[in-house]
């Protein structure tokens, strides 16, 4: 049952749970207009404390297309957190005036602190480099969407490992499945971090290797994951520059690829994909962005408890 | 030779792996106790050859047990009227609230205020805890 709950972390949702809200989001997909009205009179609150496009308009989206409404604010210099209020009480405010709220904030660990104080569900929406665990439902339902399974998968991950909340969520989550194996390919300065690999993977673990090149390993994959490498999580610049064109996927890369490896990317791209292979049938990386406003629809609906056909 | 007095009413922490006695004191921070704390340091022990001691002569708020979390062989031993009222066994809790801070700048802890740091269990044979919030690990053999 899902009604009521938070979803902060990608392990508050269990194999079945996530099975359940991709079947919901499936249908939407195929019909949305059954789901245009669920939730009128509904009120979405959207907490954003550090900027976002894409995640932030998803959500307003999803509500907007379920038939409810949304209050909030997309940075922290319009709340009152600019006056000194703590998060708590800003939760605690919020919360008050709505039926379920989305946070973004750039401290990790923002999402479990909140969902402490909230008399309604909180989803987060992404903690700093921590975790993201609607995007990993947006990913989840590409993954279904074009691939029709979640097991027996060689996922590859690249770029930003260390910093790359997306990365983290979808990691812990696809290694709940059956036999998926997993490539991470970054820079050494960017592996993913210890804490990340401990909570996702078994000590005895053979499922996963690290490697450098993405050239080495491209052609084993039947999901490649690009990651951006994110300037606002450095605090020296100057590794910024020097690690942020590690690696760009171009059609000479994809020409070795499987023909029926898909393309994923949590978004925004800067350089690591280049633009000739936005037009590749295996690049889903903007199907994905529509994707994601649909998994929110189908998340809202199951912990809101709304009842739909 | 070295003589430190019994204590009438209060705590000692005994069998305290040498080395980390140090690390206990400064945890509890007992360097700005009001009242009277012996720390001793490589004193002789018959089960472990050498062993470090705190003696302190006053209750404290605390869950001692938890000091199970620093050094797995220490004893502690509460002390009323001079006798050995009570002998606690430390324990590897599942989780447990303050002693330390979250060492990853990126944690809410660490900008929030009047949040209580909390930390769980993640691996008993390594002692490796993670914040409960950030997921950073805290690794106690280290």
């Amino acid at each position: 049952m899902l009604k009521g709950r938070n979803l902060i972390n990608p392990d508050d949702l269990n194999v079945d749970e996530i099975y359940e809200i991709i079947e919901l989001a499936r249908k939407i997909v195929k019909s949305p207009h059954n789901y245009s009205n669920v939730c009128n009179g509904r009120i979405l609150g959207t907490l954003f404390f550090e900027p976002s496009t894409r995640t932030r308009l998803s959500f307003e989206a999803a509500m907007l297309r379920l038939g409810g409404g949304i209050v909030g604010f997309s940075e922290s210099a319009s709340s009152s957190t600019s006056k000194g209020e703590s998060l708590i009480d800003t939760i605690r405010t919020v919360g008050a005036y709505s039926d379920i709220i989305a946070m973004r904030h750039p401290k990790e660990g923002s999402a479990q602190l909140a969902g402490n104080y909230t008399s309604v569900p909180l989803i987060n929406a992404g903690d700093g480099g921590h975790y993201h665990p609607t995007q990993t439902l947006t990913d989840l339902l590409t993954i279904m969407e074009s691939k029709g399974t979640f097991d027996n998968l060689v996922v590859g991950l690249c770029g930003d490992l260390k910093f790359g909340r997306t990365v983290h969520s979808l990691l812990k989550t696809m290694n709940k499945f059956k036999k998926n194996k997993f490539v991470l390919i970054s820079p050494e300065e960017l592996q993913i971090p210890n804490y990340v690999k401990t909570l996702a993977f078994d000590e005895n673990s053979n499922n996963y290797v690290e490697v450098e090149k993405l050239e080495d390993v491209i052609d084993q994959l039947d999901i490649l994951y690009m990651t951006r490498v994110q300037k606002e999580r450095f605090f020296n610049e100057a590794d910024y520059v020097r690690l942020k064109d590690s690696y760009i996927l171009s059609p000479r890369k994809m020409k070795k690829a499987k023909d029926d490896m898909i393309v994923l990317h949590p978004l925004p791209r800067v350089n690591e994909i280049s633009v000739e292979v936005d037009n590749d049938p295996r690049a889903m990386y903007f199907k994905q962005v529509k994707y994601g406003m649909y998994a929110r629809m189908a998340l809202i609906i199951k912990l809101m408890g709304v009842e739909v056909c | 030779m070295l003589s430190i007095t019994s204590i009438k009413k209060g705590i000692v922490i005994d069998h305290i792996s040498p080395g980390n006695g140090y690390e206990i004191f400064k945890l509890l921070e007992l360097d700005k106790a009001d009242f009277r704390v012996a720390l001793i340091i490589n004193a002789d022990s018959k089960k472990f050859g050498r062993k470090d001691l705190i003696k302190i002569e006053n209750e404290i708020d605390l869950d001692l047990r938890a000091l199970g979390i620093l050094d797995k062989n220490l004893t502690i031993n509460i002390i009323e009227d001079e006798m050995i009222k009570e002998k606690i066994e430390v324990d590897l809790p599942k989780m447990f609230e303050g002693i330390f801070k979250c060492k990853n700048p990126r944690c809410i802890t660490s900008s929030e205020r009047d949040v209580v740091q909390k930390f769980e269990l993640v691996s008993e044979d390594k002692t490796i805890y993670k914040c409960a919030y950030c997921d950073h690990l805290l690794n106690m053999e280290e």
